[in-house]
């Protein structure tokens, strides 16, 4: 089960972790126990004018993800991922190889709010 | 007679021309303050009789029980403002534009309207005679133009109303000149007042409303403005060199018309320039 996304701004398992939620480029979602992977594009909410963040919670809720690993999650993404029961690890800057291998060693710690303010367009 | 005040960059005078140019009409005139992101016009023209009201913008809510988790709502929202989720629905009352669109596709029927406050609206008769209504926007709130369309509905058209617009050429800017019958804007003619007049002009010229110019400080930068408006043809009605005096009088709060000899004519003869030749480009 594809179970954690990481926000990514390349379409691979090494890729940098997009440190932006709501406009990453991609989320990689990861399979923990095969680390089978695929990518979600995440081009529409890149350019949106308002609700970037609301949106990308939308689409990794949709793909059945239990976890969100991420740069800055900001309080409206942050609601409704929690909302959707997932959970969100912000402040995370190295690959998404190196963040789901963090993650398996249970070295990640879950946010408790949003770590960025609200933006308004 | 509906006369906007507005101007591309902010701080050139659209409030103290405005305020003047209504002291000046007294009892004929009503005065709007549109500029409900920082409304100004309480500083010059405080309102002795006055009533207050509470603006609000309908949102939805949403009655977990009879919704069917169809998603419709979600799609119809072009501003992420509902969320339908697998077990819940979130709503995120600031981001709604209170189009109505989410309330008509919910075949169950599980939203309903409540109210979101965006403002107040003052309004009264100041010292002068002149009638006003003054919007003031939320603090937290982000949206002006429903508060504006608020302000702009309490117009009476049997006085000369005056729209004190907010500065720029974006939403709330729009709404506070559409409909109106002439746009003064007001600028100085520096670099950055120049460059900002222009995209004022673009966006007037796009409403299709007639306009002129006033130029505030026009001892002050360079000839730019004035023959940028005689190249557009956009008949400069006023220009207004600095003053240590008026820059003294309008930091106490006072009106220009009461304490600088000279200016309520002025602001006369703006007026019946504005409505007697309906000059415009």
């Amino acid at each position: 089960m594809k179970t954690i996304a990481v926000s990514a701004t390349e379409k691979s398992l090494d890729s940098p972790v997009d440190l932006r939620f709501g406009r990453a480029k991609y989320f990689v979602i990861v399979d923990p126990e095969t680390m089978d992977w695929e990518a979600l594009d995440n081009a529409p909410n890149i350019n949106a004018a308002h609700g970037a963040g609301i949106q990308a919670a939308r689409l990794v809720a949709e793909n059945r993800v239990k976890t969100v690993l991420t740069g800055n999650c900001g309080p409206n993404a942050f609601e409704t991922l929690q909302a959707a029961g997932i959970q969100v690890a912000t402040n995370v800057n190295s690959t998404v190889r190196q963040a789901i291998e963090r993650f398996k060693r249970g070295e990640i710690s879950f946010a408790q709010s949003s770590n960025v303010q609200k933006h308004w367009s | 007679m509906k006369i906007a005040i507005a101007s591309g960059k902010g701080g050139t005078g659209k409030t103290t021309l405005a305020v003047n140019l209504a002291a000046a009409l007294g009892n004929q005139a009503q005065l709007l303050d549109c500029d409900v992101e920082e409304p100004n016009v309480h500083l010059f023209l405080p309102l002795v009789q006055g009533q207050k009201e509470t603006i609000s913008a309908p949102v939805p809510e949403v009655d977990l029980d009879r919704c069917n988790f169809c998603g419709a709502c979600g799609q119809i929202c072009q501003f992420s403002a509902i969320v339908p989720l697998e077990q819940t629905v979130l709503i995120f009352p600031e981001m709604c534009h209170s189009c109505g669109g989410c309330y008509l596709v919910c075949e169950p029927g599980a939203l309903r309207e409540r109210g979101r406050e965006l403002g107040m609206i003052d309004r009264g008769l100041s010292q002068e005679g002149v009638h006003g209504v003054y919007g003031r926007l939320r603090v937290g709130e982000a949206m002006a133009p429903p508060l504006i369309r608020a302000v702009k509905a309490r117009m009476d058209l049997s006085r000369t109303v005056i729209i004190d617009a907010p500065p720029g050429t974006s939403c709330p800017v729009i709404a506070a000149m559409k409909g109106a019958d002439y746009v003064v804007l007001v600028t100085e003619p520096t670099p950055f007042g120049f460059h900002d007049l222009k995209l004022a002009v673009e966006t007037v010229r796009t409403m299709k409303l007639p306009m002129g110019v006033v130029i505030n400080r026009s001892d002050i930068g360079t000839a730019e403005v004035k023959n940028y408006c005689a190249r557009e043809a956009i008949p400069v009605l006023l220009s207004l060199p600095y003053s240590r005096p008026v820059a003294e009088a309008y930091s106490r709060g006072q009106l220009l018309v009461k304490e600088i000899p000279g200016f309520k004519e002025q602001m006369l003869a703006l007026f019946e320039q504005i409505s007697g030749g309906r000059q415009g480009s």
